[in-house]
């Protein structure tokens, strides 16, 4: 029993050291200026003056928030980017990725094993290894530094069509069978069995997806130019940090969507997690 | 006659529509592979080719831009230290993420909100929470800050090897939860009677593992492993955030490099370093998988 206990408390103080940088960001980022500058001030400013930090802060204040919703529209345009260029990725990677992995999960027919191989390898390569080659096909199709030099290698990146394979391979023959036997067609076994079967696939793909597409940071890196595109994740790295109460607030408002989501789907994101390991 | 007419046509229809159903796949496929072929594939092929060749006009170079890479003085430098960061990290990661896994699940369901403290960091975007990372690591930092009340004096983190040391917490802090899970699922595949019957016959704690879970979690690990692979590649996000285009030496990784000779459109260098390191991370693959076949017989 005391050893139980003991793991309990061990668990849960490194389940505490994991969560400690995102609670500090969430509590600093309602300190007033005085108090950060006081915390900070000797790393940010060079100032004089040894570093207090604190979790929580004494004189809790919103002002940081609105300094940077009302006075800074960057952070508005950048945060617009953001949405412009994960959705139509995610949209996209629907349209091409679900079709796709039905195929590959549900019909065998001559060279499947080859296309999973395929996709599992697109899957695996990193970021510098087609770095080159989709810089050469966008800029050949003259869609460097616009949003599309983001979105199309997104939409048909490996991962979606992958993950869904996996979910749509394991709804039960039975199902698929007895639709059929009901007169149901190709078209209508998949608008009636499949997709309802597989919608946890397609969430879960949905979510790991924005968290990468949100959290991109290569792709948009290299292949726009301007600024005023660059999407919300390059925000800090773009300012120079002469206000540390904004930049905490940035943080927390750049992190906002992928914690609820996080929040929501955390069961979704599981199963995708593991099914995207998955082996046949 | 007519009727003849009819039989003829029905056959004609049912082969089309066999065949219909044969291409059916196909039909559903062609939209992703067109997309794929066109994105990637086809470009990769031209970089192949073109890692050949010189970098103005089309003169067949053959492996000179191969030994042009190999010869740079940054290129062995980052592969260096991006072999030592794998070779670190995977283990590291690995081996923490199972022990977490293991002891998450000795407390049951009850422990399943803990697991969301572990798995919330891959939720967080890089450009969050590098503010913290700067905040934590600097040489006045929190951490430094904390070890002086022990009467301990941290290195300048960002500005030593210790960079290292910060590359692959962040990268642990990262991951963790992930693996963990990975690890959690494939222990719920061990059904428990393995564990009672091992029991029965007088097994400790550490003879259950060694001898039911370590033989049965080896395909998982290898699973686990190749993503944990993948994800690796990925920290170049925080690194850069961190520590922008030129990091300190000991964190100055492949990635840093590929960038760096982008910024200085030096294409002969990337094609040439991207094929390479294609090939090197293919064979890896096709040697674990190779390993696990092996394993399992």
């Amino acid at each position: 029993m005391s050893k139980k206990k003991m793991i309990w408390i061990f668990l849960a103080a490194a389940a505490f050291a994991f969560l400690f940088p995102i609670l500090l960001l969430l509590a600093n980022s309602l300190m007033g200026q005085e108090e950060l500058t006081a915390s900070y001030g000797g790393i940010l400013y060079g100032s004089k003056g040894d570093l207090e930090w604190k979790l929580f802060p004494m004189y809790p204040t919103l002002r940081a928030y609105i300094r940077l919703l009302l006075d800074s529209p960057d952070f508005f345009v950048m945060f617009w980017n953001s949405v412009k260029q994960v959705f139509p990725v995610l949209l996209g990677q629907l349209l091409f990725g679900i079709p796709a992995a039905w195929a590959l999960g549900r019909y065998s027919f001559r060279g499947r094993r080859l296309l999973l191989y395929l996709y599992m390898i697109l899957m695996i390569l990193p970021f510098q290894v087609t770095m080159v080659s989709s810089y050469g096909v966008l800029s050949f199709f003259h869609v460097l530094d616009t949003h599309w030099a983001v979105i199309l290698p997104g939409v048909f990146s490996a991962l979606p069509v992958f993950l869904m394979t996996k979910f749509f391979q394991g709804i039960p023959d039975s199902l698929l069978e007895a639709a059929k036997v009901d007169g149901a067609g190709e078209a209508g076994t998949f608008f009636y069995v499949g997709f309802p079967l597989g919608l946890p696939g397609i969430i879960s793909s949905l979510i790991l997806n924005f968290l990468e597409y949100w959290n991109a940071i290569e792709p948009p890196m290299t292949f726009l130019k301007t600024k005023s595109k660059f999407p919300v994740s390059l925000y800090l790295s773009s300012i120079t940090l002469n206000d540390v109460g904004t930049s905490f607030a940035a943080s927390v408002l750049i992190m906002a969507p992928s914690l609820f989501l996080f929040a929501w789907g955390q069961s979704y994101l599981e199963q995708g997690i593991i099914a995207s390991g998955l082996k046949e | 006659m007519p009727r003849k007419q009819h039989r003829i046509w029905r056959i004609k229809w049912n082969c089309t529509w066999r065949s219909r159903k044969k291409l059916l796949p196909w039909i559903l496929l062609a939209p992703s592979l067109l997309g794929v072929g066109i994105f990637t594939l086809i470009p990769f092929a031209d970089v192949f080719r073109r890692s050949f060749q010189k970098a103005v006009g089309t003169g067949f170079v053959g492996l000179e831009n191969y030994r042009t890479v190999l010869d740079n003085q940054a290129f062995r430098l980052a592969a260096g230290n991006t072999g030592r960061f794998l070779l670190i990290c995977l283990p590291l990661l690995l081996g923490l993420s199972l022990f977490f896994a293991l002891l998450l699940g000795k407390l049951g369901r009850k422990g399943n909100f803990l697991k969301s403290g572990f798995l919330l960091p891959m939720a967080v975007p890089a450009a969050s929470v590098v503010l913290f990372w700067q905040l934590f690591f600097d040489r006045e930092g929190i951490l430094n800050h904390t070890l002086k009340n022990f009467h301990v004096q941290g290195p300048d983190y960002m500005n030593s090897s210790a960079a290292f040391g910060v590359l692959v917490a962040v990268y642990i802090w990262k991951n963790l939860g992930y693996d963990m899970i990975l690890w959690l699922s494939g222990l719920l595949g061990i059904p428990e009677s393995l564990y009672e019957a091992a029991r029965i016959d007088g097994a400790g704690e550490f003879q259950c593992f060694w001898y039911i879970t370590r033989p049965l979690l080896i395909q998982t690990a290898f699973l686990a492993g190749t993503l944990s692979l993948v994800n690796a590649f990925k920290v170049f996000r925080e690194a850069w955030m961190i520590a922008g285009n030129y990091p300190h030496d000991s964190i100055y990784m492949l990635q840093n490099l590929f960038n760096n000779w982008f910024l200085k459109l030096d294409m002969q260098k990337m094609t040439a370093g991207a094929v390479m390191l294609a090939g090197v991370l293919g064979i890896f693959l096709i040697l674990c998988q190779k390993a696990e076949e092996r394993w399992k017989q």
